[in-house]
């Protein structure tokens, strides 16, 4: 274990994890709002549309992320989509987890009572009305477990991007490990910077939890 | 005499194969209290729904205040009706539900204020100030600040009632308001609505409390396989029809409330 390489070492592996966040957060943002867009979508009763997303989610769904990934960046300039590398890797990332978010929105938006609905149709609500102060945050409440957990599962996906040349923590980690031959070290390194990553993600994911149910704690009680 | 406040001609509607409502004629006059029993399955709760046309009829009319719901007549047929006239015309019509519906993410004041931002256009401070008075109302001012899941279900109900109330509609539909209640909790939810119909309240009210159709109703109608079979005063559906079905529905519910 040689701490001198991983200090020399420390600014590009620094560096290396910052564009992880970055690009795992941005990625993540895309992924959401693309899949709460489907998710919505799917909800009109349009069939040919909702047949064609559908499609797209089971596609992205069922290809590994490394493929799809590799199309979009290697394949993207013959259909004039030049992207750089790190775009590559933010629009890959928010590409493949729009899939599971849908599906994730998908599944809120079911557990949505239909009393509830009726109930805010009954008063004459607009669908819009019905849509942001009914269905959203209880929807929002029956999905933030499984949102919080694709969003850990896509934290460590961001390794994936390596592979097209983005300069994120795991392309820092081999560029460290090859000119250094400290195999174990950065993978030490490695898990440090991820697992500190994923604390820091599914701690903000309980706090997100905690304020999305507080109606239904103890201190609504009197709130 | 003046349009009721309900009219039902020959209404109809079917699930699938499974005729619920098979021709309902039904008059509801303003200030009137009606209510709607029978055997579970009958179609009553159906018949209730289509009134604010949150469940479509199939053929027939119902008019509130004169005016088809749901639909248009026109030269060229019957067209729906299209859903910002759908919502005006709902928000005239107060619903309480079997299960309350309240939003669970809203305290009780939230709950009947939010209908009066969205739909009724108030200030939150106007809207707040009607909900606390509505709330008052039915007894619940000191719970305006308690989310739904800590009220107990008579106070459940009451704020559901207050929430409808507050947008001061033109008639009330009561779904089975009281079947989800423990019995204890019964007369609180009864009493509120026994108020209510005290003030000249249009409402069309689907129970199985039999004592409070019998004190509180205008007229009951007996609805069997999707039609009205029998209906008039309390007093002749009770006691003096010998409409088979009803006296047989009526010895039922006797039988299961003897001990």
């Amino acid at each position: 274990m040689s701490f001198e390489v991983l200090w020399r070492y420390m600014p590009s592996l620094l560096g290396g994890f910052g564009v992880t966040v970055l690009c795992w957060s941005l990625g993540a943002a895309l992924g959401l709002v693309l899949g709460f867009a489907i998710a919505l979508l799917n909800r009109l009763r349009f069939a040919p549309l909702r047949w064609l997303l559908q499609a797209c989610v089971e596609i992205i769904r069922g290809t590994p992320f490394l493929m799809q990934l590799f199309l979009l960046y290697a394949g993207g300039p013959f259909i004039g989509l030049r992207l750089s590398a790190t775009t590559a890797g933010v629009v890959g990332l928010g590409l493949y987890s729009s899939a599971y978010f849908a599906e994730i929105f998908r599944g809120g938006f079911n557990a949505v009572p239909v009393g509830l609905v009726e109930a805010a149709i009954s008063v004459g609500m607009k669908p819009f009305d019905i849509l942001w102060r009914v269905m959203f945050p209880l929807a929002l409440v029956a999905a933030i477990p499984a949102i919080v957990n694709m969003l850990i599962v896509l934290s460590k996906e961001t390794v994936v991007l390596s592979i097209i040349t983005v300069p994120e923590l795991m392309y820092q980690m081999q560029t460290m490990a090859a000119e250094t031959f400290t195999a174990f070290d950065s993978i030490f390194a490695m898990a440090i910077f991820y697992w500190l990553l994923v604390e820091a993600v599914s701690r903000v994911g309980r706090w997100l939890e905690l304020r999305v149910t507080a109606f239904m704690t103890e201190k609504a009680r009197t709130a | 005499m003046s349009v009721p406040a309900i009219e039902m001609r020959d209404v109809t509607k079917a699930f699938g194969a499974l005729a619920v409502l098979r021709g309902v004629d039904l008059v509801v006059d303003r200030s009137e209290v009606v209510c709607l029993i029978g055997p579970s399955g009958s179609g009553k709760s159906t018949l209730l729904r289509c009134v604010n046309f949150i469940e479509s009829y199939d053929a027939g009319d119902i008019r509130i205040e004169g005016k088809l719901i749901g639909y248009h007549d026109g030269s060229g047929g019957r067209r729906p009706m299209g859903a910002r006239e759908l919502r005006e015309m709902r928000r005239e019509i107060g619903m309480v539900f079997q299960h309350f519906n309240l939003w669970p993410h809203m305290s009780a004041l939230r709950n009947v204020a939010e209908p009066l931002r969205r739909v009724r256009g108030l200030s939150s401070t106007e809207a707040d100030e009607r909900a606390r008075a509505m709330l008052a109302r039915v007894g619940l001012i000191d719970k305006a600040d308690v989310y739904p899941g800590y009220l107990s279900g008579g106070q459940m109900q009451r704020a559901a009632i207050a929430r409808a109330l507050a947008m001061q509609p033109r008639l009330m539909l009561f779904d089975e308001p009281t079947s989800a209640l423990d019995p204890e909790l019964v007369g609180e939810v009864l009493e509120v609505m026994r108020s209510l119909a005290a003030e000249g309240m249009t409402m069309l009210i689907v129970t199985h409390e039999m004592g409070f159709a019998a004190h509180v109703a205008d007229r009951i109608a007996f609805i069997d396989a999707g039609r009205i079979v029998e209906q008039g005063p309390p007093r002749h559906v009770f006691h003096e029809s010998a409409e088979p079905r009803l006296r047989q529905f009526l010895q039922t519910y006797h039988d299961r409330n003897s001990f």
